[in-house]
């Protein structure tokens, strides 16, 4: 693992995925991309120019975008429907559901520039709410890759994958953490840092911030634990059920409301089996202020210094 | 207001815009540029709002549904005294009211909050009936992109308004013939407007969507069938007013650098006088 640096070289997630699904879609023809007039802003510039007849533009149109997404998987293609996230899975809910989720179509949904990373266009544009929404329905496994070397390795999943799921992309930067050739596994958390006293839990742009948190607890005598959780369903029960009874507590951290995301879904797992004091750090429920992706993450008290502190005073809590 | 008058404040605005993009670094220039003037004639000349009461029950409602063009808005606002016009350098800065898409509880003049595409027509449906409800002589002004159009909500909602026969409802469709990432010809062309609007029941009127006089008259009770719902097909360009943005997608919500900026205020100056 690549030790987090502030300072390091920072990717935006995008070009990874569009990078990953450009060398499959050589390779597969029935790989096809579906969006919704933003073909710059899903990077799908590049793939146009390659596979101009496999980039199916519906125009602002999300709710058609992922009906025929599902027409599109039932006549055999391998479709990847890219949208800002929060179009993609707010407006087209009811399609997510009976057309993917419950019809079982193998239909790729990818969120881009999902949490908070379109900042000062507010909160319309913000996409905080998906893991709870997607999580919620059967069959769509959700994924929040942390890099961009994570990001890839999803979408090479997700094109093998015989079902529809959810990718949850950020343009937000962040260093490498994963190194090349990494593979992703669903429903397998991975750990980032060994750690006794606490458990950190994060995914997507949050996993970065949680290493340095980390960093900054060694620092004050505290052994952090640190789990990249990119699959929030289906999770990884068993590496919670391990980070509980080893280390006696948990803190997630994510770029999202804290009602029904990754901390909810951890905390399904802490009730149910292995009870423990947990904090669960996230949007606190709120439409976000004005404000720039990692100004508001700061905000919301997921700065790194600000995850330490949180850390520590769950220490308190431990029995 | 007069045409000379309008265009001299249409201007202004533009200005302020410009400039306020250029120091935010981000903001929708040309779709600003394209809507500017329709904007600049409700508020100026036939829309019935006070910035003193802007929750008056009586007041005209007007829906900024293409709501990307935000700062359009905000600044028409400023100049109608809805905020201080210093606040518009407050432009997507740390915590201020004005964020990239327009907010009601943010901000007093502001309807509904819009950034998604297709939102604005349907509560502007709502308001609408509510009027017609109480029999109430208030309107509603809502203002979509061509590209927006696209959205099948809207297409609901026209069905919706003929069907209620709102004819208090004015439907202003900011015809620049560009969306996001490419012309609409390119992407899922909707043009001509005026025949399928007609085909849903609609009383349409076709206009050049920079000429203040034609806005005005199309916008006022002076044109309109009763009973039914108005749709006004702004034909505009987007980036309007400044040559090397005009009627070019690249300007969706690219910033000017240095020299494009002074040549670009340059150019408005010039026709603003
Ligand atoms: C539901 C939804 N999908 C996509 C977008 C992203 N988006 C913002 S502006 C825009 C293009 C709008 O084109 P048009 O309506 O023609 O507006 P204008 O040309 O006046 O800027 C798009 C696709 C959005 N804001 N909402
Ligand atoms: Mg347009």
């Amino acid at each position: 693992m690549n030790a987090p640096f502030e300072t390091a070289r920072l990717h935006d997630c995008r070009d990874a995925f569009v990078g990953m699904l450009e060398e499959l879609a050589a390779a597969n023809r029935d790989i096809v991309a579906v969006c919704n007039d933003s073909v710059g802003s899903s990077k799908l510039t590049g793939f146009r120019d390659r596979f101009p007849d496999r980039l199916i533009n519906v125009g602002i149109a999300e709710q058609n975008m992922v009906g025929v997404g599902a027409g599109l998987a039932n006549g055999g293609k391998v479709p990847f429907v890219c949208a800002a996230a929060p179009f993609l899975t707010g407006r087209a809910l009811e399609q997510i559901k009976a057309d993917v989720a419950y019809s079982q179509t193998n239909v790729k949904l990818v969120g881009i520039s999902s949490g908070m990373a379109y900042g000062e266009l507010g909160a319309t544009h913000h996409s905080i709410e998906d893991f709870a929404w997607i999580r919620a329905l059967p069959n769509v496994p959700v994924i929040a890759p942390a890099d961009r070397l994570e990001t890839a390795a999803a979408v090479a999943w997700a094109a093998v994958h015989d079902g529809g799921c959810f990718l949850r992309l950020s343009r937000v930067g962040v260093p490498d953490l994963f190194t090349e050739g990494h593979v992703f596994e669903l429903g397998k958390a991975n750990l980032l840092r060994d750690g006794g006293d606490v458990t950190l839990i994060a995914n997507g742009v949050l996993t970065h911030r949680t290493l340095i948190a980390a960093a900054r607890l060694a620092a004050r005598g505290v052994s952090a634990r640190v789990l990249n959780m990119a699959s929030v369903r289906p999770i990884d029960a068993d590496a919670i059920r391990a980070a509980a009874s080893e280390t006696g507590a948990i803190l997630t951290c994510e770029e999202h409301t804290i009602f029904g995301g990754l901390g909810s879904a951890v905390a399904e797992v802490v009730v149910d089996s292995c009870p423990v004091p947990m904090t669960r750090l996230g949007v606190p429920g709120v439409f976000a202020h004005t404000g720039s992706a990692n100004q508001l993450l700061d905000d919301f008290g997921m700065s790194p210094e600000a995850i330490a502190d949180s850390a520590v005073a769950l220490l308190g809590r431990k029995v | 207001m007069d045409s000379q008058e309008l265009r001299f404040v249409a201007s202004r605005i533009r200005r302020r815009d410009l400039q306020a993009v250029f120091e935010a670094g981000a903001g929708h220039v040309g779709g600003e540029m394209s809507v500017i003037d329709i904007l600049t004639c409700l508020y100026f000349n036939e829309l019935s709002v006070d910035p003193a009461a802007p929750l008056d029950p009586e007041r005209d409602r007007l829906v900024l549904s293409k709501g990307h063009t935000a700062l359009a808005l905000y600044v028409v606002l400023a100049e109608r005294g809805f905020l201080p016009r210093d606040e518009i350098s407050t432009f997507l800065k740390h915590r201020s009211r004005l964020n990239g898409h327009p907010n009601r509880v943010y901000l007093p003049g502001v309807e509904t909050n819009t950034g998604p595409l297709g939102h604005g027509l349907p509560v502007a449906v709502g308001m609408a009936k509510a009027a017609k409800l109480d029999d109430r002589s208030w309107r509603t002004f809502v203002i979509v992109g061509d590209g927006e159009m696209q959205e099948g909500s809207n297409w609901e909602a026209i069905m919706a308004a003929a069907q209620f026969r709102l004819d208090n409802l004015t439907l202003i469709i900011d015809h620049n013939r560009l969306q996001q990432g490419a012309r609409l010809s390119e992407t899922n062309d909707l043009a001509p407007f005026r025949p399928k609007l007609e085909a849903f029941g609609w009383h349409v009127e076709d206009i050049d969507g920079h000429d203040h006089s034609q806005i005005c008259h199309a916008v006022s009770t002076a044109t309109g069938t009763p009973g039914k719902p108005k749709c006004v097909v702004a034909n505009t360009n987007k980036g309007h007013g400044i040559s090397f943005m005009s009627d070019n997608v690249a300007w969706h919500h690219k910033v000017p650098d240095e020299s494009q900026y002074r040549q670009a205020m340059a150019e408005l100056m010039e026709t603003g006088e």
